[in-house]
């Protein structure tokens, strides 16, 4: 791999730092009582939101119609994320150095599954706290869930849901893409190595 | 020509019918209360007036007014040019709305000399300068019944510290600050027998004239918390000091007093008061007078008055009993204060915004007389003295006079500018607003107002820059402007564009209790402070329970129940309690868990003799309650909180005295899904 490739690899790996800067994704709530809207910000490590105690006020208003309260404890993946971004950081930082294009391949696909399953599990996330309802709930809607939508805009009750990814997936992106196009741009150094006359042509 | 004559005849029956029916409607008119269109109160609205002062829904005024409640004890806070009431800021009165002065926390703040007072009449507000310019941090407001100061915090737009102050009665002549409130500084209107104890003499009645001494008190600020600490007093002649106002510019040293009963008549003072053709200006250097007191001038004595402040971290009002005070004599100090002669009894004294001019509305008084302080200074430097009183230098009045507007009105009352050389002034007997030019003294319009006007208020009318687009009348009298609401009628205040060359009458609006003076500014100043709530994690209320789970009732002595209780949507906890006992001391200490914007709760029991507590979010409140009977007692939420407001209520159990129920309490059968519950981090 030609050293500009190598660095563009190095940006792919460092990219996934964004994670640690944003949030990954953010779901906003509006309501007539809410003007101002709601925001619940999911990190890679943390929950957090448009105020220090955004959780709470998420609890508040759930637990009329029963859902579980959210905590960022309830979350083992908050706990365990974070060695895994730092793992593919760190092992970035290495394909970028030995600057093997299998490597690139190799990680660049990891990479991409691993952001797969962390949308699924998001998904189950969304799921369990929108249908497992205490029965004692205060507000029934009968044949009613609560499942936040993953992407794009809902109307649950009397607030319209949207959640839409963040900053810190704009890393996980930039870290796909740019390594992806790493291998790319390599594939070319094979074909100009397979055809040296083509070299000396130029 | 005869066939013209001929045609008028004919026109004349007709015309007298139309002439009837006119009157028939005119006099329907008159009897008809509703009808407002043939009201001659109706006149001189401006014909864009509903356009100017609409404020659309969902959007904000342009000013924040406040308006004294006089009476009442209280602030109101309007809304300009919409004229809508914002909020009520209880001050020196009980408030049973939100628990003031019946809160555990907040009594102690009507604490007093005289113990606790309940009540005051509070008459001029006046917002903290900076550089001569409203900031937007603090209100400061005078209790004139029982001489005592406040300042209002404008981030949460209620009452953080009273002052009393001592060797004062009737603090009308009060609050004023200083230009960058070096000092906030109050009169005494009520010249009394000062005992130079602390008190008054027990003095015979008839002694006013050789007993009887006024003062004058000089508040410090702290320039960044604002609290208030009374740094001296000056004692000065026997008089009412009836209003002031501190110079700005060339005269920002300077502090102006109007005075009335120079006579010294200590009774029947409608009369006795009203001798004299001149009474007096007192005009006092404050800088001066602060370095007097500073370089060893001031004598020191002792005094007996109760200093409250409260607690921005536990919300807890505490009470300091001061013990001293230092005072000041104007004839050991040459050069602090003069007396300038001013017809008759005056009211108000405004200084221009450029400080030069001193403008004295003498109510009785047939020209309003237009002091100048350059000339001020020439008659002290060339000593033009025309004799001196108490050993306090009289100044020649046409020495220091810049000239009169004649014939402005009837009763001229208050004057505020509009930065653009004009001044406004209020006239009581006739009724009217009038506009004049300060340079020359000209009368350049007049608009009546409904009724008998006293202060006005320009927003930022007494500062070195008004904002001049309007003016507010405060006016004593309503009769029928609004429909009629048996005898007490509210006050009635008149929004007025002053922008262009006439004024223009925009809005009435009623008022709450009695508005005496007001003070406006602009919303971009305070509203980006206004706190939302009070955060949990800082909250330092010695009985603050911060989650559920640390909730506790404890009998801590005989007869003493301490309950620590939390409220969040939608319940208290605990919410069922037994084991009180008739007698009992119950002290409901309520956490209000919340974190969020607009989300304060209520506790009120039943029988409680006292009134509820409204909880902000992260604050605490306590009320007391001593049952009489036994049986069971409610409780409840009593703030529309949530959906399920009309479920957050509770049940306290109380038994005969000496009975073996033990103190238990809980809220809900089993564990359940409540968020408050977990950690409220």
């Amino acid at each position: 791999m030609k050293a500009y490739q190598k660095l563009l690899m190095l940006i792919a790996s460092l990219s996934l730092g964004l994670l640690f800067v944003f949030p990954m994704w953010k779901i906003f709530l509006k309501a007539p009582q809410y003007p101002e809207g709601l925001e619940l910000h999911i990190w890679v490590n943390k929950l957090g939101g448009s105020s220090e105690s955004v959780l709470q006020n998420f609890n508040i208003l759930n637990h009329y119609i029963g859902m579980e309260p959210i905590h960022a404890e309830s979350f083992a993946e908050l706990k365990f994320m974070p060695y895994i971004v730092i793992a593919f950081i760190v092992t970035g930082i290495i394909v970028a150095l030995i600057g093997r294009r299998k490597l690139v391949l190799a990680w660049t696909s990891l990479l991409m599954v691993a952001g797969a399953v962390g949308i699924l599990d998001f998904y189950m996330w969304l799921v369990k706290f929108g249908t497992n309802l205490d029965p004692k709930a205060a507000i029934k809607v009968p044949g009613m869930t609560y499942i936040p939508p993953l992407l794009g805009n809902k109307q649950l009750l009397n607030f319209e849901a949207l959640s839409l990814p963040a900053l810190g997936s704009l890393g996980i992106f930039m870290a796909i893409t740019i390594a992806g196009l790493t291998y790319y741009l390599s594939l070319k150094n094979k074909t100009i190595a397979a055809n040296p006359e083509k070299v000396m042509v130029s | 020509m005869e066939n013209s004559i001929f045609k008028l005849k004919k026109l004349v029956p007709k015309a007298a019918l139309l002439m009837a029916v006119a009157a028939g409607t005119a006099l329907q008119g008159c009897s008809n209360t509703e009808g407002s269109s043939s009201n001659a109160t109706t006149e001189g609205v401006a014909s864009d007036a509903a356009s100017a002062v609409y404020v659309a829904p969902g959007k904000h005024d342009e000013l924040y007014s406040f308006l004294s409640g006089g009476f009442n004890g209280q602030v109101s806070v309007y809304g300009l040019p919409s004229g809508r009431l914002l909020k009520i800021i209880p001050v020196f009165t009980q408030s049973g709305e939100n628990g003031y002065g019946y809160t555990e926390e907040s009594k102690a703040m009507l604490q007093t000399s005289h113990g606790f007072v309940p009540w005051d009449d509070l008459h001029h507000p006046k917002l903290s300068r900076k550089d001569g310019m409203t900031d937007g941090r603090w209100l400061f407001v005078n209790g004139n019944n029982t001489p005592r100061v406040a300042r209002i915090d404008l981030k949460t737009f209620e009452t953080v510290e009273i002052m009393e102050l001592p060797n004062s009665a009737g603090n009308h002549c009060s609050p004023y600050p200083t230009n960058n409130n070096e000092y906030v500084i109050a009169g005494t209107r009520f010249s009394v027998p000062l005992d130079m104890k602390g008190g008054t003499g027990d003095v015979s009645l008839d002694k006013y004239e050789e007993e009887f001494r006024g003062s004058i008190s000089f508040i410090k600020v702290d320039p960044n918390e604002g609290d208030m600490e009374l740094d001296f007093q000056i004692l000065v002649p026997g008089f009412d000091y009836d209003l002031a106002n501190g110079g700005k510019g060339p005269s920002e040293d300077w502090v102006f007093f109007t005075t009335y009963n120079s006579e010294k008549a200590g009774t029947l003072k409608e009369v006795g008061a009203s001798q004299n053709d001149k009474d007096y200006l007192a005009a006092v250097n404050w800088k001066l007078a602060a370095k007097y007191a500073k370089e060893g001038k001031a004598r020191e004595m002792p005094a007996n008055y109760y200093h409250n402040k409260m607690d921005k971290s536990t919300h807890i009002a505490k009470s300091t009993v001061k013990k001293k005070v230092r005072y000041l004599l104007p004839e050991e100090c040459p050069g602090m204060m003069y007396l300038l002669p001013a017809p008759k009894s005056p009211h108000g004294i405004d200084v221009d915004p450029t400080g030069e001019f001193m403008v004295v509305s003498g109510k009785l008084a047939s020209a309003i007389p237009v002091f100048s302080f350059s000339k001020m200074q020439d008659a002290i430097k060339n000593k033009k003295f025309d004799g001196e009183k108490n050993g306090i230098p009289v100044l020649q009045y046409e020495s220091v006079l810049k000239g009169e507007v004649k014939e402005p009105g009837l009763g001229p009352l208050h004057t505020e500018f509009d930065g653009k050389g004009n001044a406004y002034t209020s006239m009581f007997v006739s009724s009217e607003v009038v506009k004049w030019k300060i340079d020359e003294l000209k009368v350049v319009d007049r608009i009546p107002v409904y009724y008998s006007v006293g202060h006005l208020m320009i927003p930022g009318g007494d500062t070195k820059q008004p904002h001049g687009k309007y003016l507010v009348a405060m006016n004593k009298i309503t009769k029928d402007r609004y429909l009629p609401t048996g005898p007490e009628l509210a006050h009635s205040a008149q929004l007025i564009d002053i922008s262009g060359e006439k004024m223009k009458l925009l809005l009435d609006f009623p008022t709450v209790a009695e508005p005496h003076y007001a003070q406006a500014i602009a919303a971009e100043k305070v509203a980006p402070n206004s706190t939302k709530f009070y955060k949990l994690d800082e909250n330092k209320h010695p009985h603050a329970v911060k989650k559920e789970a640390d909730v506790s009732v404890v009998r801590e002595s005989k007869n003493r129940v301490r309950v620590k209780m939390t409220a969040i949507r939608s319940h208290l906890t605990p919410d069922n309690i037994e084991g009180v006992q008739v007698g009992d001391t119950v002290l409901f200490h309520v956490t209000n868990l919340e974190q969020d914007w607009d989300v304060p709760h209520g506790l009120a029991v039943m029988g409680a003799n006292n009134a509820e507590a409204l909880i902000m979010p992260g604050a605490t409140q306590t009320i007391t309650w001593v049952p009489k009977k036994a049986g069971v007692f409610p409780f409840y939420c009593t703030d529309f909180c949530s959906a399920l407001h009309q479920e957050m209520q509770g049940y306290i159990r109380v038994s005969p005295k000496g009975s073996n129920v033990p103190i238990t309490f809980s809220t809900g059968k089993k564990k359940q899904n409540i968020p408050g519950v977990a950690s409220t981090k």
